[in-house]
């Protein structure tokens, strides 16, 4: 297929339709809501069922619902509204199901503002709603790696039965770029539906799809079962990019869209003879841990960039282990750091890694 | 004398809808008789295969234990929201949910009016025991102004608690709302028309005519420190008083619907 001029949230809602999205619940949120309207125009055209919901609460609830029939399901929203949907969040994954959800995160705390942010790292990326989970979280840096990552984020719903978060941020959702969309997927007919969704009882066992486990052992046997699903997928499912790692000195870790504005600083710098590189984490959950530790091994400084108040930076300091110094460069509130304000924070650190 | 042929007759049987299961339900209480009655509609309907359940949070949160079909667990409150999930990719099932007063009237208060107002295909069981059967007894927004509980130890006082939501009386005025009526359980009169409402109720939505929803007036004689025949005249007089029993609506299509084998 060509490429076409997309805005980002049009991008994976379509990707999503074309990966098969058989039900889309929702409820109107800025930075997000062009989604929602695409979906509303598209879904009901393939025969697909699209709702706005009374709330996020309900939207979510509706995804539960939908999930428990075995179609592919999705919602999208933004920071306020998925703090909405937390409790649904943790039902659903302590029912297993698969479920995609994409959060267009903006400037928080509170009604916060509609612009970029990436404050939300923390409340997704460690689970967000009570209990012992981890949802799988992927971030995308441009409005083509934004459709790759949809449709992969409903074949890894699946294959691990559990919830898929697409974490961007409102310059993502309303940026427009040239990208490639996938073709079409039919849904999943009736008959395709898995074996333990709800679809009536015929000639069969009933299923049940339930998070309540009276007693702690069997509860503690669900966790036991989620923990070693969570081992498999960090095993398998960790995603990153890097750029000029291999001869830095400096190690720019950054995702989203602070690492897009880190690679553009990234490359004024090198032509100033820096020897930096960039860390991109894609999987935010799973975080690439190993590679961030072998970094610790390579370079001399870390610089982790964020639209935050360093949040990621936990997970970089992990890896690292104590053994070079991170320094964090960070814009918050939903202030979109400069690439220039970025190679000042290269420059000051290689001033101060090259005095050492 | 002619040979005598003894001849028995089945009065009797466990319902096909419930499972062999045993519950947990305190003796006296009424939910047992709400499950039954369910499961004998949907016996009746010969629809098991085709049903699916949601389970609420309250006393009733086993109910997926002890219905045999494919059954959901919801969160407090949210049933309304997920049957409307579920049943929009099954459009061809029968959904019900089965939800207390807790549930749908005051954590759920949002999903419940929303679903009625949207008209979904759904059936509702309302379970309201003007308590909170499963924490032990608290006030819920069904609780009669004086009546005692856990959280109102010297009675609701509506100077601060404000008054009893009647949720049938509030869905009615909604225009998505096709059935909506409230029976009893205090007796088996008023047993047998609660089993006609639920038969009525699932037809409804059997027949695509949009949101039912039966509230059965219910005991609890645990949290109202009663024994179970007080509680049922409790029932029969308080409550049906605060409560009064009828349709509350029924929309002129289903006037029009031919009346189903359980009537
Ligand atoms: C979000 C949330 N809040 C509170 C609770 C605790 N809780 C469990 S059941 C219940 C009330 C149940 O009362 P009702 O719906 O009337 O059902 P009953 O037990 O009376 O049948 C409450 C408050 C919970 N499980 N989840
Ligand atoms: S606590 Fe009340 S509602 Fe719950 S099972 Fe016992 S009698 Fe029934
Ligand atoms: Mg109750």
């Amino acid at each position: 297929m060509a490429k076409e001029l997309l805005k980002g949230n049009h991008a994976f809602a379509e990707a999503a339709i074309r990966a098969g999205c058989e039900a889309y619940f929702g409820y109107p949120i800025t930075p997000q809501t062009e989604a929602l309207e695409h979906m509303s125009k598209r879904m009901p055209e393939l025969g697909r069922v699209f709702l706005q919901a009374e709330s996020e609460v309900a939207a979510i609830n509706m995804v539960y619902g939908a999930a428990c029939a075995g179609v592919r399901v999705m919602s999208s929203s933004s920071s306020p509204g998925v703090s909405l949907m937390m409790e649904g969040l943790s039902y659903i994954a302590g029912s297993e199901l698969p479920v995609v959800l994409v959060d267009i995160m903006r400037g928080g705390p509170g009604l916060g503002n509609i612009a970029p942010s990436q404050g939300d790292y923390n409340q997704i990326v460690k689970g967000g709603g009570h209990g012992d989970y981890r949802p799988i979280v992927l971030a995308p840096a441009s409005v083509q790696e934004f459709i790759d990552l949809t449709v992969e984020a409903f074949d890894l719903a699946e294959k691990y039965r559990c919830i898929v978060i697409i974490l961007a941020d409102g310059s993502l959702g309303q940026m427009m770029e040239p990208a490639e969309l996938p073709e079409m997927r039919e849904v999943r007919r009736f008959e395709e539906r898995p074996p333990w969704s709800l679809s009536g009882a015929k000639g069969r066992t009933p299923n049940v799809i339930s998070s309540f486990y009276l007693d702690p052992l069997n509860e503690e046997e669900v966790n036991r079962r989620l923990m070693a699903k969570q081992a498999e997928i960090e095993a398998n499912e960790i995603r990153f990019r890097e750029l000029m790692l291999d001869d830095a000195e400096i190690a720019v870790v950054a995702f989203g869209t602070s690492g897009r504005i880190a690679q553009s600083a990234i490359k004024n710098a090198r032509e100033e003879g820096i020897r930096v590189g960039l860390l991109r984490p894609i999987s935010l959950y799973p975080f690439p841990y190993e590679r961030i530790r072998q970094l610790g091994d390579n370079v001399k400084e870390i610089l982790v960039v964020e639209m935050n108040s360093g949040q990621m930076l936990g997970d970089v300091r992990i890896g690292i282990e104590g053994r070079i110094p991170i320094s964090f460069y960070g814009r918050q509130g939903g202030v979109v750091p400069m690439p220039d304000e970025v190679l000042e924070e290269i420059q000051k650190v290689n001033s101060r890694s090259s005095a050492s | 004398m002619t040979d005598k042929k003894m001849v028995e007759t089945l009065i009797y049987t466990k319902s096909e809808s419930l499972t062999e299961l045993g519950t947990h339900y305190c003796p006296g209480c009424t939910h047992g008789i709400s499950h039954r009655l369910i499961a004998e509609v949907i016996d009746e309907m010969g629809v098991r295969e085709d049903t699916i359940g949601i389970a609420p949070v309250g006393c009733a949160v086993f109910a997926y234990d002890y219905f045999n079909m494919d059954f959901a667990e919801a969160a407090h409150g949210r049933a309304p929201a997920m049957a409307t999930g579920l049943k929009r990719v099954n459009p061809d099932k029968i959904v019900f949910t089965y939800q207390g007063d807790g549930d749908l009237a005051s954590i759920g208060a949002a999903e419940i009016m929303h679903t009625a107002g949207r008209g979904e295909n759904i059936t509702v069981i309302f379970i309201n025991n003007a308590i909170y059967g499963m924490t032990g007894g608290q006030m819920a927004p069904t609780t009669l102004p004086g009546q005692k509980t856990t959280s109102t130890p010297l009675g609701r006082d509506i100077e601060m608690h404000g008054f009893p939501m009647r949720m049938c009386e509030i869905l009615s005025q909604l225009d998505g709302a096709s059935y909506v009526v409230r029976r009893s359980l205090h007796n088996v009169a008023n047993i047998r028309k609660a089993k006609k409402a639920i038969r009525q109720a699932f037809e409804v939505q059997r027949q695509g005519l949009g949101f039912s929803m039966v509230e059965l007036l219910s005991s609890c004689p645990t949290n109202w420190g009663m024994t179970a025949d007080e509680a049922l005249k409790w029932v029969g007089e308080s409550m049906v008083e605060a409560y009064p029993l009828g349709d509350y609506k029924v929309s002129p299509e289903i006037k029009g619907m031919k009346k189903g084998g359980g009537g």
